[in-house]
């Protein structure tokens, strides 16, 4: 074992429940070298924090406002080397119930100090939950899409997002402000917000509500359609098998 | 009539049209009796006219050769049913009070009585005022009189006694609903918090919370002034404060709140759980909740207000406690409480409408 204190992260939207769990931490410190890291509030809070000084355990609240902790710990696996992740909770029987299921670490508020110790104890060794256990346990599709560049982690809001393009083994993310590479099949996005975004070629989804017409292409593109979108001053070729959307859009 | 000593299981005592016109606004009741129903509650009242008149529609159909005679049949046989059934009505929301304090038996037949006093009454001043040759000899008017009477006073007591039940369940489901599990957990950790840094603050944080669930835990039948049930409210706001801070900011706005008003037990509490759970938790940014109570014209009103986000998370949750208050509204007070919610601008209303009952000194 190493000497080096464990790094703890805490993130809770109520300021009372983060000042329970430095006081819990403080009792544990006693017998576990411990290191508070840091607190936040809020999700974005806490990926600015990790970015600056990363941790080795988030204890993670599960209702939280914009982003919940299910949420969270889906785009924490981006992180190169992602902090082990213990959720905490009030009361939740649906998340309880898939925490059972998929064996995540968790705490019922009000937590002890003896299930915290072993929670943080255990913590490192185990492995965290899977994507796919997290995906299956979020209300709904994330509405943030995350892009990991040197460490750090970005959110991208779904909302924000113009178009989705396949390249090679990345996704490039387009906003009105610029561009992320985010690593995920462009099928899964589809299948997931399969009502915001429209296929209009093999490699590319458009935001529905960011097309604005449709114009005929010229030199290259000649004879095929073109997709115009707002926010950028690109334009999306439209394949031959996608024709059919130009129509179906232009109408609505 | 009276005791009927069925073996059916109702609730301990309780009976639901008696609740308010006794004083006390309680519900409870000697189980198993029957009772008559507040000739005073509006929602009584319009079943009466409602039904007479139904039966009076089918018997002209029944008696007319076509359905254009029967209208006319209806029309003549209204000359002598409307004042008769207007002119009882009125009675009986006069004689009211002392009609409920007669046992059963003794209530329903000067109910009777009453109904045929009228009829005779009606039937000799149209004779008087007409002169025409009677439609129906005055003997018949009486027997359709009693008939209607003893149709309506079974349909009632039937009505009564299917409700008992219900307000069981409503009961059961309350006790359910009214308090959030992760309400009460949250709560505790807060409080938990507090006390290394804060005693005295945790203590006080304590005593509300106990407060709090002596009304839940408690008998919620009996109806209780409106001010106890605002400091409840103030009480579990003040609890949400201590876990969410800044975020939670309360308008109250009850100047012209009618202290000694009759209201259901945690008519407001569990509206304000959903508008923390709904409006404030799910925002970074702190949020409005307002409370408005007043009275106009015998009618208590209460707002409340907090800012609602179109998003797709909305849970089940806040339709069971609506249902919930609906319900115990109904069964206090029939068709004379409304409660109405509309969204307007980013804001989710909830809208109370009760008969100003008076708490007796």
């Amino acid at each position: 074992m190493t000497s080096a204190p464990l790094r703890v992260l805490i993130v809770d939207d109520e300021a009372p429940a983060r000042a329970r769990l430095k006081d819990l931490l403080a009792d544990c410190s006693a017998e576990m070298p411990l290191e508070v890291v840091g607190e936040a509030a809020t999700a974005r809070g806490a990926l600015d924090m990790l970015a600056d000084k990363p941790a080795d355990v988030v204890l993670l609240d599960i209702r939280m406002p914009e982003m919940d902790g299910i949420e969270l710990a889906q785009h924490l696996q981006k992180l190169p080397d992602p902090p082990a992740i213990v959720f905490t909770t009030a009361y939740d029987a649906y998340a309880i119930r898939a925490f059972e299921v998929h064996a995540i670490d968790y705490l019922l508020k009000p937590i002890r100090a003896a299930r915290l110790k072993d929670a943080l104890g255990r913590a490192q060794s185990t492995r965290n939950p899977s994507a796919a256990a997290l995906r299956e346990m979020s209300k709904g599709a994330p509405a943030f899409l995350s892009a990991q560049e040197r460490g750090r982690i970005h959110l991208i809001p779904v909302d924000d997002v113009i178009y989705l393009k396949a390249e090679l083994k990345y996704v490039t993310v387009r906003t009105a402000h610029r561009e992320y590479l985010i690593e995920e099949a462009l099928a899964r996005l589809e299948q997931e917000y399969g009502e915001r975004f429209v296929r209009v070629h093999r490699n590319c989804l458009v935001a529905r509500a960011a097309i604005r017409g449709f114009e005929r292409g010229a030199g290259e593109a000649e004879g095929g359609w073109l997709a115009v979108l707002d926010g950028v001053a690109e334009k999306i070729p439209v394949s031959r098998r996608q024709q059919h959307i130009v129509r179906e859009l232009a109408r609505t | 009539m009276g005791d009927t000593g069925e073996a059916l299981d109702f609730p301990p005592g309780f009976k639901e049209m008696r609740s308010i016109s006794s004083a006390m606004g309680s519900i409870s009741q000697n189980a198993n009796t029957s009772a008559l129903p507040n000739f005073r509650n509006l929602g009584i009242l319009l079943r009466i006219l409602v039904i007479v008149n139904v039966l009076a529609i089918g018997t002209a159909i029944a008696r007319a050769p076509t359905l254009r005679g029967a209208w006319a049949e209806f029309v003549e046989m209204s000359s002598i049913v409307q004042p008769v059934v207007i002119i009882t009505v009125l009675a009986l929301a006069a004689l009211n009070e002392w009609l409920q304090r007669l046992r059963y038996p003794l209530g329903a037949t000067a109910v009777a009585v009453l109904a045929i006093g009228v009829t005779v009454l009606v039937f000799s001043v149209t004779q008087a005022a007409y002169q025409d040759e009677p439609s129906a000899p005055l003997q018949r008017n009486i027997l359709l009189a009693l008939l209607t009477t003893g149709l309506l006073l079974v349909y009632f007591d039937l009505r009564g006694r299917a409700l008992s039940p219900a307000i069981a369940e409503a009961r059961l489901q309350a006790l359910q609903a009214r308090i959030r599990p992760h309400f009460l957990y949250n709560s505790i950790n807060a409080v938990l918090s507090l006390i290394r840094q804060d005693p005295r603050r945790a203590e006080t944080a304590l005593e509300d919370l106990a407060d709090l669930f002596r009304v839940v835990m408690g008998d919620s039948r009996e109806l209780s002034p409106i001010s106890r049930e605002v400091e409840l409210c103030r009480q579990y706001l003040e609890l949400e404060q201590l876990r969410l801070g800044d975020r939670l900011k309360v308008a109250w706005r009850i100047d012209n709140m009618p202290h000694d008003a009759l209201v259901p037990p945690l008519l407001l509490q569990p509206l304000l759980e959903n508008a923390v759970y709904h409006g404030i938790e799910p925002r970074v940014e702190p949020g409005e909740i307002s409370i408005d109570i007043y009275s106009s014209r015998s009618q208590v009103h209460a707002v409340l207000r907090n800012p609602y986000a179109p998003d797709g998370t909305h849970r089940a949750g806040n339709k069971m406690a609506l249902a919930n208050i609906r319900e115990r509204l109904q069964l206090h007070f029939d068709a004379e409480a409304t409660l109405d919610t509309r969204i307007r601008e980013n804001t989710y209303q909830v809208h109370i409408t009760l008969p100003y009952v008076k708490a007796s000194a």
